[in-house]
């Protein structure tokens, strides 16, 4: 069996006072596409917000052991220096910041923290060179501000960009088909798909059954009301598809 | 790229670095104003008569002057009785004539600072004039600039070796009766940089003056004057720095810039006098009036300012743009953290036909600081077809800060156009985030976001200059998130 690259146990969390995440359990081993999906208000982009330390979310039970480490006691940056990397719902634009430098800057401090030598500027763009044709970027992207002025679908492609760059261990996308014609849609799968190795892992966020018509999962969980309600292989997306949440709602509420 | 970033990494973690004071003999005049102690000044320097006359002039006038109160800075009010306006160190005897001869302590004050003066220690391309308190130190560079008919020296000794030059443009841009605090220095200013640059003459280094405030209780009252004949240029660079102090400390300096027809001056600043400690303590009050005439057809002066220290700045750097088609420009970043205060800006007088000026005011405020941008465009009825673009951007870190903006337009000709653009916006936790979750700790985050938002104005600076300023940046606004 592969190793693990993500154990949540019985994590709870919530902002503000308001409990959001009430004991959700699961575990992502290298080689494997996870996706969690649920209705809105279910908890899936606290979750995610939890896993990559955004500021405001207060764990108040439970563990995330990332690689074996105590994932919850790392500061944001170290987290993803270590490798994880969250693309972003609504990716923020920054003014000013050129992205090419943003994300070199980036880069490096992924390598400095592994101790691996910083790219200098003609190396790296030698390596963005090549992984712009992944997402067929139009390369001005690069010459322009970290996401300003980008349409939606220039910005999820942004994303899934950075990720080809830095190579993360454990991707987590939420949302990533929001905002997305089909066509773009195809792209950005596209991508994710190339980036897959036996080595990394990734946790798909999604709404929608449709992108996991192009990102094929290997798990399926339905996240509802803070908990997952129920595990499955791809098939069990289909099967939302055609029942709806209510389904497993329903069902969950009998259970109770 | 990546070492600028490392040297702001490790700058952020240091306090202002050039808080140390040099202990030196002085010869200083007893604390207090009054026309003996301009007559003491005049006669120290060993001044001809018209000018210690025109230091009683401008006294008398200032002693019918108010403080004004106009702009958005709130201070204690200055004691101009405790304040000692002439302070030098000792020098052997009527000063010295080489490097040689200059006290090794001060030598090493630059070096400390970063400004060797030893010339061949020195980057080649930028002569300095060293400033220590009331009087110039060292030139450096004389000789070669010579060669080519430049002069560059300390305002002392160009009011003797060139009286001719001192008469006819000391007070052309800023008369004695300017304002308050320009009166004040006409009366007692002790020491400063000349410069002249002849007819056809493209200078062929950086020119640079260092400030640098040691001795308690001491005002500074230096005057810059820099004289582009037709068809010359001259870039110059000015940078300061005083001991850490608890008191508050009055620099005011005035600059006068003449451009004649075809000349070009640009004069670039990176003020990073001591801001106080965090909760607001001590500190430089920058009482600064530094205005530039475009007198001649085509003339052009640029303005680039990096305003990162001083507890209080009063600054407006400004053109008056007389000749026909001459063009001023004002480049600024103003930075205000802990308990800063700025209240700097421009002003661009057009009076000839087809002038141009150009505004690029950045105002970042984190902290407590307050920072305004205070700006005039005054079209005269001559300037036809003049033309103005203003920008004036405000970036708030933090919600204890402000920003402000008063820009003023007077138009009295109707074939010109004015345009004014303006925007405020904040460091956004979710951007910082952003950054963070990409591998970037937030004080870099921020450095890259405040560069970002400075760009405008750093590409103006000259190559070394910019990077300095970053490092600036870095610095001043250390610990001002999270």
């Amino acid at each position: 069996m592969n190793p693990p690259i993500l154990e949540i146990k019985n994590l709870h969390a919530g902002v503000e006072g308001k409990q959001i995440l009430k004991g959700v359990d699961l575990t992502i081993s290298a080689g494997e596409v996870h996706a969690v999906m649920g209705p809105n208000g279910s908890g899936k982009s606290t979750l995610a917000a939890v896993l990559a330390g955004r500021e405001g979310y207060e764990v108040t039970e439970g563990e995330v052991l990332y690689c074996g480490k105590d994932l919850l006691d790392m500061d944001p940056e170290d987290r993803a220096r270590e490798g994880v990397f969250l693309a972003f719902q609504y990716p923020v634009e920054i003014p000013g910041v050129n992205t090419t430098y943003f994300l070199k800057a980036a880069l490096n401090e992924i390598r400095k923290h592994k101790g691996e030598p910083e790219l200098d500027a003609v190396e790296f763009i030698e390596l963005v060179k090549q992984k712009m044709k992944i997402l067929h970027l139009p390369e001005d992207c690069l010459k322009r501000s970290v996401n300003d002025g980008f349409s939606g679908g220039e910005k999820k492609r942004n994303e899934i960009f950075q990720m080809a760059v830095l190579e993360p261990k454990l991707a987590i996308l939420d949302e990533t088909d929001s905002g997305l014609d089909i066509d773009a849609l195809k792209v950005v799968s596209d991508g994710v798909n190339k980036l897959q190795r036996p080595d990394k892992a990734q946790f798909v966020i999604t709404h929608y059954q449709r992108l996991l018509n192009y990102i094929i999962p290997d798990y399926v969980h339905v996240l509802f009301d803070g908990r997952i309600v129920k595990s499955g292989g791809k098939e069990l997306a289909l099967e939302l598809e055609e029942k709806g949440y209510d389904w497993i709602v329903n069902g969950e509420l009998q259970a109770v | 790229m990546s070492t600028a970033t490392e040297t702001i990494e490790g700058l952020v973690k240091q306090e202002y670095k050039y808080g140390f004071y040099t202990d030196v003999e002085v010869d200083a005049a007893p604390p207090g104003l009054n026309e003996e102690i301009i007559r003491l000044i005049s006669r120290k320097k060993n001044e001809p008569e018209w000018l210690t006359d025109w230091r009683l002039k401008a006294y008398r006038h200032w002693l019918t002057m108010k403080e004004p109160e106009w702009p958005k800075v709130h201070h204690a009010p200055i004691d101009y009785q405790g304040i000692v306006y002439y302070s030098a160190p000792k020098r052997k005897k009527d000063g010295p004539k080489s490097l040689d001869e200059v006290d090794p302590k001060l030598i090493e004050t630059y070096e400390k600072l970063g400004i060797p003066l030893k010339e061949r220690e020195r980057l080649a391309g930028v002569a300095v004039d060293a400033v220590f308190d009331s009087v110039s130190v060292a030139t450096t560079f004389r000789e070669t600039l010579s060669a080519k008919g430049i002069i560059f020296c300390s305002f002392s000794e160009a009011v003797h070796e060139h009286p001719d030059l001192v008469r006819k443009y000391l007070g052309m841009v800023v008369p004695y009766t300017d304002n308050f605090f320009a009166t004040l220095n006409s009366a007692v200013f002790s020491d400063g940089s000349f410069c002249y640059i002849p007819k056809g003459v493209r200078c062929p280094m950086e020119l640079s003056t260092y400030f640098r405030i040691n001795a308690a209780n001491t005002g500074q009252f230096e005057r810059t004057l820099i004289v582009a004949d037709e068809g010359a240029q001259v870039s110059y660079l000015e940078g300061c720095t005083a001991p850490m102090r608890d008191e508050n400390q009055l620099h005011a300096a005035v600059v006068e810039l003449i451009a004649l027809d075809q000349a070009e001056i640009k004069y670039s600043t990176v003020q990073n006098w001591y801001p106080g400690d965090a909760d607001g303590k001590g500190g430089i009050y920058n009482f600064v009036t530094k205005r530039g005439l475009c007198k001649g057809r085509n003339s052009k002066i640029s303005w680039t300012q990096v305003e990162t220290g001083s507890a209080i700045t009063w600054k407006y750097p400004s053109c008056v743009l007389q000749g026909e088609n001459s063009v001023g420009e004002f480049y600024s970043v103003a930075v205000t953290n802990n308990y800063q205060q700025a209240d700097t800006g421009t002003k661009m007088v057009h009076i000839g036909r087809n002038t141009r000026s150009t505004i690029i005011s950045k105002g970042i405020s984190a902290g407590h600081g307050q920072n305004s941008y205070r700006g005039l465009v005054q079209v005269r009825p001559g300037a036809t077809n003049a033309r103005n673009f203003s920008q004036c951007d405000s970036l708030l870190i933090g919600n204890k800060c402000g920003a402000h903006t008063f820009p003023y337009i007077e138009v009295k000709n109707t074939s010109s156009s004015v345009e004014h653009e303006a925007t405020t916006s904040k460091i956004g936790e979710d951007q910082i985030f952003y950054c963070n979750q990409r591998g970037i700790a937030t004080q870099d985050a921020v450095n890259m976001i405040v560069n970002g938002f400075c760009k405008e104005v750093f590409k103006e600076l000259p190559m070394e200059f910019a990077v300095e300023a970053q490092k600036l940046l870095g610095v001043s606004l250390e610990g001002s998130v999270g």
